[in-house]
C-alpha cells in the first residue's frame, strides 16, 4: 500500500498543517496504514514545510511509530511494573514461543505483530495483554493458547 | 446550552437539578479500564435491554461512568439513590437485579461485597472497607456523573469555582488562594503549584501558556487516566482558572496515545465547554478569553519531563534541556508556560470552592490535601485509592488494600515509579507525604504503589527499573545513557548468577555519578530503585552473588524445576502442557522432569493441582 496523497492531505489539513501537530499527524497516518510509509514522511515534511530530518527524527524517536508494516492482529504485552511483579515476562515468553517471533516482530504470514508496552493503565488486572483494542486481564502462560485460538 | 454570565450558570444549574428526579433509580455502571477488561460494556447493555424489556425505560436511568476505584471487583455497578454496591457482575445477573432491586426494592445478596473480617455482607458503597477510610474528593465524583455530559458535571456544582473566580476575584487573589492552600504538584516533584503560577504570571511576555501533563508514563499508575476519562471537566475547569490567574489565553493538554478513551473524553469535554461559553472568547461574559488544544504523545517516558514535553509539543523529538532557565520564563516556543499534572489541575476547583483554609487543613505540615494512589501488585484490593496525605502505609495497604493475597508475607512497597524506591516492611508505619517518602529513599512520584510479597525478587525489580529507564533514556547525556547501560548489565549478571561482590560497590559509584551528572530528572533519580533495594535488601543481592540462589524463586537462571514423586498423581497435565517436552511418565505413575530439556517456563508449576512441581 502506498500513501495516497489526498488521504494524507485530509489528515494534514485537519491540523491546519501546523508543525506543532507533527506527532498527532503521524499518529493518524500510522492509524490509517498500520505503519508510516516512507513516502508519507517525505510528503508530511513538504506540506508542513519542515526538514525531513525533523520528521524522520520524530518518527524514529517515539516508540509508537513504526517504519515497518505491522501485522493484522496486534498483540501488546504490558511490561509495566504492576504486570511485571505478577509475571508478565512469562506471558511474553510463551507468546514468543507460540508465535515463533520475538517481541517487536511480525509473523511471516503478516498475521501477528507482537509488541511490549509499558503500562496501559489497567494495572489492577495485571498481567494485561491488549489484542488490537481488547484488554485481557490476569493473563498466564496457560491462557495464551486460548487467546491465540480465539481468532 | 450557552452560559453568558456568571449568574446565569446558577440559573442553569437549578434548571438542570429541577429536571432531575433525585429519587429516580439510576444504575451507574463503571466503564473504567479495569472493568472494561471484564466486559462491563456488555453488562451495561444488558441493563439497558432488560430495563426496556420491562417497560421501565422512562423510570430508570443507566449511566456509564469512569473508574470507581475498586477495580479488583469489576464489573461494578452502583444503584442510586440507595448507593447499593454490586460487584463481579455478569450479564446473567442483570434480570435479577432489575427484578429484585429496582422493582421489589430488595438486594441481591450474592452480588454484594462480603467483608471477610466482619464476616458479613455490606450493602452500600460507603460501608465497603475499601472505601471506608478513603477521602474521595477527586475520585468520588466519578460514579456520580456521565463523563460525556456537561450537564451532569454542572449538576454536581461543576464550573461554580470558575464562576466564583470570574465573578469577582482578581488574578492575584486566585494565585494567593492556591499558594495559601499549600498544594504541591501531583506529577512527581511536588513543586508548590501557587509559586509556579506566580512566577509564570510575573514572567515577561504577551503570550503565556498553561499545559496539562497527561502523559502518565509511570508504569503501574493510572490515576490521571481515570480522572481524564471519568471527570474531564474538572481538569478543564482547573485549567481555565489557572489560565485566568496566570494571564494565559492558550493552553494544551498533552495526552498519552495509549489512552484512547481519555483522549475522546477530553476532546468531547472541550467541545461542550466551548459550546457552553466556558471556553473561547469572553468566558461567562467576563471579557476573559481562553482556549485549549489537545496533543497526543508518542509513547516515550521522557516526554513526561516538562522541557521534553514542551519540545514534543513543538513537533520535535522529546529531549529534555537544561533548566537553568525555568519553563515559567521560557517554556513552549520560548514563552512563559505553566505545566501541571492532571490531578493537580483537578484539585484547583476544590480549593477555590472551599477555600485555602479548608484545603490546608487536610494532610500534613508539608503536604496538603488528598493524594490518589494506584494500589497494585500483590495486594487483595487492587485499584485507585484516595486518602489524605499522611496516612500510613499500613493503613493504605492493610486496612484499605486488605493485605496480601494467598496468606503470603508482605515484603515491600515500591512508590514513585522509576524515580522512586522500595520501602521495606520495617517502615510500614511511615506516614505518606512528599518529604517522608524522600527521607527513606523513595519518592511520591505520580502515586503508583506496587505491593510486593515474598515471591518478588528485589534484585529483579531493580534490574527491571534500570532496564526500563535505559530503554527510555533519550540518550542525550553520557552518564544517563552509558551509566544505565552498565548498571543494567551488572544487575543482569547478578540475576543470572554471574555477579561479583565488587559489583555492588560499582553500582553504588555509578549511582552517585548519575545522580550528580545527569541533565534531567530521569537520570538524576534513576538510581533510587537500585539504592533503596541495596540498602534494605542487601541480603538478597548477596544470596544471588554468593550462593547463586534467588530466594524469591524469580530469576530463571538460578532456579530449577522438579517433580516431587510423592505428590505426583500422574495426572499428565504438566506433560501435556510442557512446551519443551521435558516431562515424561505413564498415566497414574509419578512423572519425571528432565532439567536438561526444561526451558523454565513455569507452566508445569502453574498447572499442577497437586503441588507436585517444585521450584528451587
Ligand atoms: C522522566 C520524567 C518523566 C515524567 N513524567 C511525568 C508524567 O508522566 N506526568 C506528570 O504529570 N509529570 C511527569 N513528570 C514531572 C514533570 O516533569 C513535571 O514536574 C510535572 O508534570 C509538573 O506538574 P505538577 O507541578 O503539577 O506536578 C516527569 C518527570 C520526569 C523527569
Ligand atoms: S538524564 Fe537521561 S533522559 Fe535526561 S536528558 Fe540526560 S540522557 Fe536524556
Ligand atoms: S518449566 Fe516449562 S519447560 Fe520446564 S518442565 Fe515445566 S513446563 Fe516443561
Ligand atoms: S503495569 Fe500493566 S497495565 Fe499498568
Ligand atoms: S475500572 Fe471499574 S472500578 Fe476501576
Amino acid at each position: 500500500m502506498t500513501a495516497n496523497e489526498s488521504k494524507l492531505d485530509s489528515i494534514i489539513d485537519e491540523y491546519n498543517a501546523e508543525p506543532g501537530s507533527l506527532i498527532s499527524i503521524l499518529q493518524d497516518i500510522q492509524a490509517k496504514y498500520n505503519y508510516l510509509p516512507e513516502e508519507s514522511l517525505e510528503y508530511v515534511a513538504q506540506r508542513l514545510d519542515i526538514s525531513r530530518v525533523q520528521v524522520f527524527g520524530v518518527a524514529t524517536f517515539f516508540k509508537a511509530f513504526s517504519l515497518k508494516p505491522k501485522g493484522k492482529q496486534q498483540i501488546h504485552v504490558c511490561m509495566g511494573t504492576a504486570c511485571h511483579v505478577r509475571g508478565s515476562k512469562k506471558v511474553l515468553e510463551e507468546l514468543e514461543r507460540k508465535l515463533e517471533i520475538k517481541a517487536g516482530d511480525t509473523t511471516a504470514d503478516g498475521e501477528y505483530t507482537l509488541e511490549t508496552v509499558n503500562c496501559v493503565g489497567a494495572c489492577a488486572l495485571g498481567p494485561v495483554v491488549v489484542e488490537n483494542e481488547e484488554y485481557h486481564g490476569e493473563m498466564t502462560p496457560i491462557k495464551v493458547e486460548s487467546l491465540l485460538n480465539s481468532k | 446550552m450557552k452560559v453568558t454570565s456568571v449568574n446565569e450558570l446558577e440559573a442553569i444549574r437549578s434548571e438542570i437539578l429541577a429536571g432531575k428526579d433525585l429519587d429516580k433509580p439510576c444504575i451507574a455502571v463503571c466503564g473504567g479500564p479495569g472493568c472494561l477488561a471484564n466486559q462491563c460494556l456488555e453488562v451495561r447493555d444488558a441493563f439497558v435491554n432488560e430495563i426496556a424489556a420491562k417497560g421501565l425505560t422512562d423510570k430508570v436511568d443507566v449511566r456509564t461512568t469512569g473508574c470507581h476505584g475498586f477495580c479488583e471487583c469489576g464489573p461494578i455497578a452502583l444503584i442510586y439513590p440507595q448507593e447499593i454496591f454490586y460487584q463481579g457482575l455478569s450479564i446473567d445477573d442483570i434480570p435479577e437485579i432489575i427484578e429484585e432491586t429496582i422493582i421489589n426494592n430488595k438486594t441481591v445478596d450474592r452480588l454484594l461485597y462480603t467483608d471477610d473480617k466482619a464476616g458479613q455482607l455490606v450493602e452500600t458503597e460507603g460501608e465497603v472497607p475499601f472505601y471506608k477510610k478513603q477521602m474521595r474528593l477527586i475520585l468520588g465524583n466519578n460514579s456520580k456523573i456521565d463523563p460525556h455530559s456537561i450537564e451532569d458535571y454542572i449538576a454536581i456544582g461543576g464550573y461554580s469555582a470558575l464562576a466564583k473566580v470570574l465573578g469577582g476575584m482578581q488574578p492575584m487573589d486566585v494565585v494567593d488562594e492556591i499558594k495559601n492552600s499549600g498544594i504541591r504538584g501531583r506529577g512527581g516533584g511536588g513543586f508548590p503549584t501557587g509559586r509556579k503560577w506566580e512566577s509564570t504570571r510575573n514572567a515577561q511576555g504577551d503570550i503565556k501558556y498553561v499545559i496539562c501533563n497527561a502523559d502518565e508514563g509511570d508504569p503501574g499508575a493510572f490515576m490521571d487516566r481515570s480522572i481524564l476519562e471519568g471527570n474531564p471537566h474538572s481538569v478543564l475547569e482547573g485549567m481555565i482558572i489557572g489560565a485566568y490567574a496566570i494571564g494565559s489565553n492558550e493552553g494544551y493538554v498533552y495526552v498519552r496515545n495509549e489512552y484512547p478513551l481519555a483522549l475522546k473524553n477530553i476532546n468531547l469535554a472541550i467541545k461542550q465547554a466551548r459550546e457552553a461559553g466556558l471556553l473561547g472568547d469572553n468566558i461567562l461574559g467576563s471579557g476573559f478569553n481562553f482556549d485549549l488544544k489537545v496533543n497526543r504523545g508518542g509513547g516515550a517516558f521522557v516526554c513526561g519531563e516538562s522541557t521534553a514535553l514542551m519540545a514534543s509539543l513543538e513537533g520535535k523529538p522529546g529531549e529534555p534541556r537544561a533548566k537553568y532557565i525555568h519553563t515559567s520564563d521560557k517554556g513552549l516556543w520560548d514563552r512563559p508556560s505553566s505545566l501541571n499534572n492532571v490531578e493537580t489541575w483537578a484539585n484547583i476547583p476544590l480549593i477555590i470552592n472551599n477555600g485555602a483554609d479548608w484545603y490546608s487543613a487536610i494532610g500534613t505540615e508539608s503536604s496538603k490535601g488528598t493524594k490518589v494512589f494506584s494500589l497494585v501488585g500483590k495486594i487483595n484490593n487492587t485499584g485507585l485509592v484516595e486518602v489524605p496525605m499522611g496516612m500510613t502505609l499500613r493503613e493504605i495497604i492493610f486496612d484499605i488494600g486488605g493485605g496480601i493475597p494467598d496468606g503470603k508475607a508482605f515484603k515491600a512497597v515500591q512508590t514513585g515509579g522509576p524515580s522512586g524506591g522500595c520501602i521495606p516492611e520495617s517502615l510500614i508505619d511511615l506516614p505518606v507525604d512528599y518529604d517522608r517518602l524522600t527521607e527513606v529513599g523513595s519518592m511520591m512520584g505520580s502515586g503508583g504503589m506496587i505491593v510486593m510479597d515474598e515471591d518478588t525478587c528485589m534484585v529483579d525489580v531493580a534490574r527491571y527499573f534500570i532496564n526500563f529507564l535505559m530503554e527510555e533514556s533519550c540518550g542525550k547525556c553520557v552518564p544517563c545513557r552509558e551509566g544505565l547501560l552498565r548498571m543494567g548489565e551488572i544487575l543482569t549478571d547478578i540475576t543470572e548468577g554471574r555477579g561479583r561482590m565488587e559489583d555492588l560497590d560499582l553500582i553504588q559509584d555509578l549511582s552517585e555519578v548519575l545522580k550528580d551528572a545527569s541533565l534531567c530528572g530521569l537520570g538524576q533519580t534513576a538510581p533510587n530503585p537500585v539504592m533503596s533495594t541495596l540498602k534494605y535488601f542487601r541480603d538478597e543481592y548477596e544470596a544471588h552473588i554468593k550462593d547463586h540462589k534467588c530466594p524469591a524463586g524469580v530469576c530463571t537462571e538460578l532456579i530449577t524445576y522438579n517433580i516431587d514423586a510423592g505428590n505426583c498423581t500422574g495426572c499428565g497435565l504438566c506433560l501435556k502442557k510442557c512446551p519443551a517436552e521435558a516431562i515424561t511418565g505413564e498415566t497414574k505413575q509419578p512423572h519425571v522432569l528432565d532439567t536438561g530439556k526444561c526451558i523454565k517456563c513455569g507452566i508445569c508449576y502453574d498447572v499442577c493441582k497437586f503441588d507436585a512441581v517444585r521450584k528451587e
